[in-house]
Order: C-alpha cells, then sequence, then structure tokens
C-alpha cells in the first residue's frame, strides 16, 4: 500500500484538465482492494452467522435447508473466516512496514493518521454542535472521527470475533490455556460482538458513508479510488488547503474513471449495500421476535 | 396362543356333533347345490354364496354347513336364519372380547377382523386376514380411516404406523417379527391404554416394549426413569413418550435426533433453554448437521443417570471420554465447558453474565449514540442540501 502523498501518482492522463473536472485519488489499488475483500466476506460471515444467531427463527431454519443444512453454512462461514484473516494480517503487515520499519511519517500520528487525535474528539463536539444549530460545521482532514471509529471498530471487532471464533473452532487446543468458563464466554462474546458488527455497518456505516444526501446514493470512491476536486474540497477541507498550501495538489490527481468501471462499481456496490439491508431487516425481525 | 388350542377344539366339537348330524342333515356338497351361485343373495340384498373351493380350503374346511348354521334342519329351510355365534367354539376368544374395546359385537363381528367367514385361515398362513405381515392392513380397515377415527375421538394410527421403523420393517422386509399392531395391543383383549391392565398403559410400555427389546428394557430399568416409573412416578418417560407410539423413527436419522430435544425439554425445561443458549443447540437446530450433542448423546438415552453417579457419561470422571467423542483431543481444562451455562443468571455463571452484561451495553451504547448522531446529521445535511440547492434556483433534490 504505497502512500498517496509520497507515491507518484498516475497524472491526469485522460483526467481531461481542461474540462475543468479534476479528479483527486484518495484510495490506492489495494486499499480498494482490501475494502472489497473486507465487504465480500464481512458479507458472507453475516450471512451464514446470523442463522446460526438465531437459529429458532423460521427464516434461518429455511436458508440453512435451502443452502444444504448447517454443514453447508459451517463450511462457507470458516472459509470467508480465513480469507478475512489473511486480509487482516496482510494490512497488520503493511502497518508495522510503513510505519515502524520504514518509519513512514503520518501513520501512528498526525494529520493523515488513522490514530485518534485530540481534534477528532473536538470535531465530534463541534459536528454534534452544527448538527442542532448551534455552530459552525467542523472542517476534516483525511479521516474524519466517524471514519476512525468506522476503522477501528472493524480492527478491534476482527480480533474479538476473530479470537472467539477460533477459540470455538480449535476448542481443545485453546483449552490447553484458557480456563474452562472461557469456553463459555466466547460464544457470548463472538455472537455479540458479530451482532453489534452487523448492526453497524448495515445501518450506521452505510448511512454515514453511502446514504446521506452528501454521498447519496453510494460514495463511489471506495470503489474508483477517486472523487471528484469539488467533492474532495466540500468533504475534506482542511487536506485540500493543506494540499494546495504545499503544492502537493498535483501528486495526488488521477484519472477520471472510465464508465464501465463505475458501473461496474454501482453493481457490486447496490448488490453489497442491497444484501446487506436484507441481512438487517432479518435480524432485526428474529431480534425483537426473539 | 388361545387359537392354537381352539383349532382341535373346533375340532374335536365338530366331530361330535356333526357325525350323527349328518345323517339326518345336509351334507355340504346339498347345500353347495344353491350356495354356489356367485350371484346369490338374500332379501336385504346381501350375498349369500359360498365358494365351496375355499371353503374347503379354510380352517372350517372340515366342518359342515349345519355345524355353525346349527337351526337348519332341512330342505327348504326358512328364508331368515339365525347369526352364526362363533363363540360356541371359541369360548377362549369370546371371553377375550368381552369387556375389551371391541366388546360390542354388532360393530365387530369376528368377520371384520377374521374376514370372510367361510375363507378363513390359521394366522400362520399367509392368506389370513391376522398373519403377521396382515395383520396392519386388516386393522387399517378402522384404523387408518380419518372419518371413523374422528367419529370414535381416535388418532388415525395406520399412515403413522406405516411409515415407521416397524412398518418398515413388516411391508418392507417382511419381517414376521416386526411388531405389528397385535404384538403390542394384543388381539381380543384389546384395552383403552387408559386400562392399568392394558399392555399399552404407560406403566405396562417398557415390559410390552421389552418383550422384543429386552436389552434395552434392562437399560432402561437401570436408569433413573425407569426406577421412577416402576416406582409409580408417571412424570417419568417410557419408551413411546420419546419414540411415540406409532410413528416410531430410526433414532440414528436426523429427522428423529432433530425433534427429540424438545421432547426431553418438554419436562427438563431450564435446561433445554440453556441448552438453546449453545452452539450445540444452534447447529442442531438448522437441521442437516445432526451430529451436535442432543441430550442423550451426552446423558446416555435408556440408562440415563444422574451426574453424580460414576457410571453417568455426564459425571466429571467421565467427562473426557464423553466429551471426546466427537472433540478429539478434548483435556481436563476443555470439560469445564459448561453445555448448560446461563449467562442470564448471575449467581451461577457470574463471569458469563457480566461478559454478557458487558458485551449489550457495549452494543446498546455504540448504536443509540450512533444511531442519534446519523439521525441529527441526515437532517441536517438535508436541511443544508435543499438550501443550497434553492439558492441555486433548482429543484430541492
Amino acid at each position: 500500500m504505497p502512500d498517496l502523498e509520497k507515491h507518484e501518482v498516475m497524472p491526469a492522463v485522460g483526467g481531461n484538465p481542461h474540462a475543468g473536472e479534476r479528479f483527486i485519488q484518495r484510495f490506492t489499488r489495494s486499499q480498494r482492494y482490501m475494502h472489497a475483500v473486507l465487504f465480500s466476506t464481512f458479507l458472507g460471515l453475516a450471512a451464514t452467522g446470523l442463522p446460526l444467531r438465531f437459529s429458532q427463527s423460521y427464516w434461518a431454519r429455511k436458508f440453512a435447508s435451502g443452502v444444504g443444512g448447517f454443514g453447508a453454512i459451517l463450511f462457507f462461514h470458516k472459509f470467508c473466516a480465513i480469507i478475512l484473516t489473511i486480509t487482516f494480517l496482510i494490512h497488520v503487515k503493511d502497518i508495522v512496514q510503513r510505519g515502524i520499519v520504514h518509519r513512514e511519517k503520518g501513520i501512528f500520528w498526525g494529520s493523515t493518521s488513522m490514530v485518534a487525535n485530540w481534534k477528532d474528539v473536538k470535531d465530534l463536539f463541534g459536528h454534534l454542535r452544527w448538527m442542532i444549530g448551534l455552530g459552525p460545521k467542523p472542517q476534516f482532514e483525511r479521516y474524519a472521527y466517524w471514519e476512525k471509529f468506522d476503522y477501528w471498530a472493524v480492527f478491534w471487532g476482527m480480533i474479538v470475533i476473530g479470537f472467539s471464533g477460533y477459540a470455538m473452532w480449535f476448542a481443545p487446543f485453546f483449552a490447553h490455556f484458557l480456563p474452562g468458563w472461557a469456553l463459555n464466554a466466547v460464544l457470548v462474546i463472538h455472537s455479540e460482538e458479530g451482532l453489534l458488527a452487523i448492526l453497524f455497518i448495515f445501518s450506521i456505516h452505510f448511512v454515514n458513508t453511502h446514504l446521506r444526501p452528501d454521498s447519496f446514493p453510494m460514495d463511489m470512491v471506495i470503489f474508483t479510488g477517486v472523487e471528484s476536486e469539488e467533492e474532495f474540497k466540500h468533504k475534506r477541507a482542511l487536506e485540500y488547503e493543506r494540499l494546495v498550501g504545499a503544492g502537493k495538489l498535483e501528486t495526488r490527481l488521477g484519472e477520471k474513471p472510465a464508465t464501465w468501471q463505475v458501473n461496474f462499481s454501482k453493481v457490486i456496490g447496490f448488490t453489497a449495500i442491497s444484501i446487506g439491508l436484507i441481512l438487517l431487516v432479518l435480524t432485526l425481525t428474529a431480534y425483537f421476535g426473539e | 396362543m388361545k387359537t392354537v388350542f381352539a383349532i382341535p377344539l373346533a375340532l374335536a366339537l365338530g366331530a361330535l356333533i356333526c357325525v350323527p348330524a349328518a345323517m339326518k342333515a345336509q351334507a355340504n356338497s346339498d347345500c353347495l347345490t344353491c350356495h354356489s351361485d356367485a350371484s346369490m343373495q338374500d332379501a336385504a340384498g346381501h350375498s349369500i354364496s359360498v365358494d365351496g373351493h375355499k371353503f374347503g380350503d379354510s380352517i372350517h374346511g372340515v366342518l359342515q354347513c349345519t355345524n355353525c348354521h346349527g337351526d337348519i334342519k332341512g330342505y327348504p329351510h326358512p328364508d331368515k336364519i339365525a347369526p352364526v355365534d362363533c363363540s360356541k367354539c371359541h369360548v377362549d376368544e369370546e371371553k377375550g372380547l368381552r369387556g375389551s374395546v371391541h366388546s360390542d359385537g354388532a360393530d365387530h363381528p369376528c368377520t371384520s377382523c377374521h374376514g370372510n367367514a367361510h375363507e378363513i385361515y390359521p394366522k400362520t398362513d399367509p392368506k389370513s386376514a391376522v398373519y403377521p405381515l396382515n395383520v396392519p392392513k386388516t386393522c387399517s380397515q378402522c384404523h387408518g380411516d380419518e372419518g371413523m377415527a374422528k367419529k370414535h375421538g381416535l388418532a388415525s394410527v395406520y399412515p403413522m404406523y406405516i411409515d415407521s421403523i416397524h412398518g418398515f420393517a413388516l411391508s418392507k422386509e417382511g419381517l414376521l417379527v416386526a411388531a405389528n399392531c397385535q404384538s403390542c395391543h394384543g388381539s381380543h383383549h384389546i384395552l383403552s391404554k387408559k386400562d392399568p391392565a392394558s399392555p399399552t398403559n404407560k406403566a405396562n410400555v417398557p415390559a410390552t416394549c421389552g418383550k422384543c427389546h429386552a436389552g434395552i428394557a434392562d437399560d432402561y430399568s437401570h436408569g433413573i426413569h425407569g426406577k421412577a416409573v416402576a416406582a409409580g412416578k408417571m412424570d417419568a418417560p417410557v419408551c413411546s413418550d420419546c419414540h411415540t407410539a406409532h410413528a416410531i423413527l430410526q433414532p440414528t436419522e436426523s429427522e428423529f435426533r432433530s425433534q427429540s430435544t424438545p421432547i426431553c425439554g418438554s419436562c427438563h425445561k431450564e435446561k433445554f433453554s440453556t441448552y438453546r443458549d449453545t452452539f450445540h443447540s444452534q447447529l442442531g437446530s438448522l437441521g442437516g448437521y445432526v451430529e451436535t450433542a442432543r441430550c442423550w448423546d451426552c446423558h446416555g438415552a435408556h440408562d440415563v443417570l444422574p451426574a453424580s453417579d460414576p457410571r453417568s457419561p455426564v459425571n466429571p470422571a467421565n467427562l473426557v471420554k464423553t466429551c471426546g467423542r466427537c472433540h478429539t483431543g478434548a483435556n481436563a481444562s476443555f470439560v469445564k465447558y459448561q453445555p448448560h451455562a446461563n449467562a442470564r443468571n448471575r449467581k451461577l455463571n457470574p463471569a458469563l453474565y457480566f461478559i454478557r452484561l458487558f458485551m449489550n451495553l457495549l452494543l446498546a451504547g455504540t448504536l443509540t449514540f450512533f444511531v442519534i448522531h446519523t439521525v441529527l446529521w441526515l437532517i441536517r445535511a438535508r436541511y443544508d442540501q435543499i438550501k443550497r440547492k434553492a439558492a441555486e434556483g433548482g429543484k430541492n433534490a
């Protein structure tokens, strides 16, 4: 994962600067792939985990028997889990390599870091004040506080859900160093944390990132990697100002995405969001029907 | 058994009565002169034709017509003749029928089970309506009929039976030893299961099933359920409470495995509820994956013993072995897992209780905050958007 500002991003060949619309690179190719793997496996894990969590519900049983019983569900759940674990480990390896081995700046602190800072706290309260009409809208850097929260929620979630999942999968092995009651606890942790992740992603993340008026119906940047200069300026004013001030905006210019790329992304994205919303409805009906 | 003695008895009686009687009365061939006409009917339209060959072949073939139709002394005989009374010879059977559920002779004449009076064969003959392989079919004439079952407040049991493991053994494998209706209910002296003397009365079910399933009956008698039933505690289950009476399934098949836990759970409610919280139940509820532990996989099936009994598979000393049957590599620490832990009970499972509480608070807290955050944000962002578009002179969207 090359850093956006250091890496020589391809100049805007197809971007047609004469048209006045320029595109700014926000995510690298590998970051987009990582998100695609993340959401595909997450949908798979959710679709196969929910019937287990709500095994008494009608749709869970229908779905399970439809796909070949629990043997099939468990297999698919574990399959997705392994892919996601590998992706997570690659990501951790990247962070270590960039932040510790190469001592790259902006990984662990600073305006481009995912790590929360004092400004995020101020932004949260400032944003809430703005929402109820008590103050000006805060301006954001590359990652806003809710985006950092999304990131760390997933990071923490993968550790917690992953560890508890593997503890159940290889229970006799984990029993060598976990107390007996922990084997009971891992199911409670796995299912509750999984439920939180599902409810959060399919409601909060969907709305905050894709369905809110500024991005409606979908923020394409995670699929195409670029957003228009106007959108970039509006959504991430501080980063824009910083780049312009440092004369670095040119290094961040990207190509205007091809039409097929946008359409393909839309199909994938809307499919994912639809599956997510269906699962959300099923989860809520099962949860309140319990 | 009764019939075995009844046959020579009947023959002897027949010989005593007929030999002198034959001198004055008609020979069978005389009767058949008229009654061999297949279309012969009485005034009411009932067939009064007799197939002489079949009759001769039947168990009563050695008898004279007049042995049973005793009021016919010569020819021509009266139009109306007395109904045949089988109990003249079959005394024990008649005695058995008395007091049974089929005691009403008008509703249940002998022929309703034994078939055409002139074509009755010994029950060892495959042609007999009461030959073991034919019994279910014979009983089903009434007990497989929804209408008749409804009228008498009975279940239509034949369809259940014939799809059961016993029904398959009988109809598909042709096993004479497969349980048919009368193996459990008896034949002439069938009593309601409410009658304490009935072999299908709850208290007698273990002994009835044990006639064939002797080994299991022995196991059962040593288990906590068998001892309770023997002591008159009728809340405890007998064979039919778990296996059902007629629709008995092969216990290793998924259908039985899937439906079995709620049966135990109908009494062991608390244990069933905590079992449902576990992975064992979650997996098992979805079907298709029937290997997950059901009650009896751990507790034993017929000889269920309290966990305190050193012979119980769930006795702490046996857990490594019991859990290890599925969980290869199970060790002493692994079996500290509680298959019935209750995360809602602070006293019993404090660690689990607080973990669940923490996870629920985390879930509720995170979602509550972000739902408020997102709703406020949506309203404000939409408001700004409408204002901006309006300022640009565009539409409100």
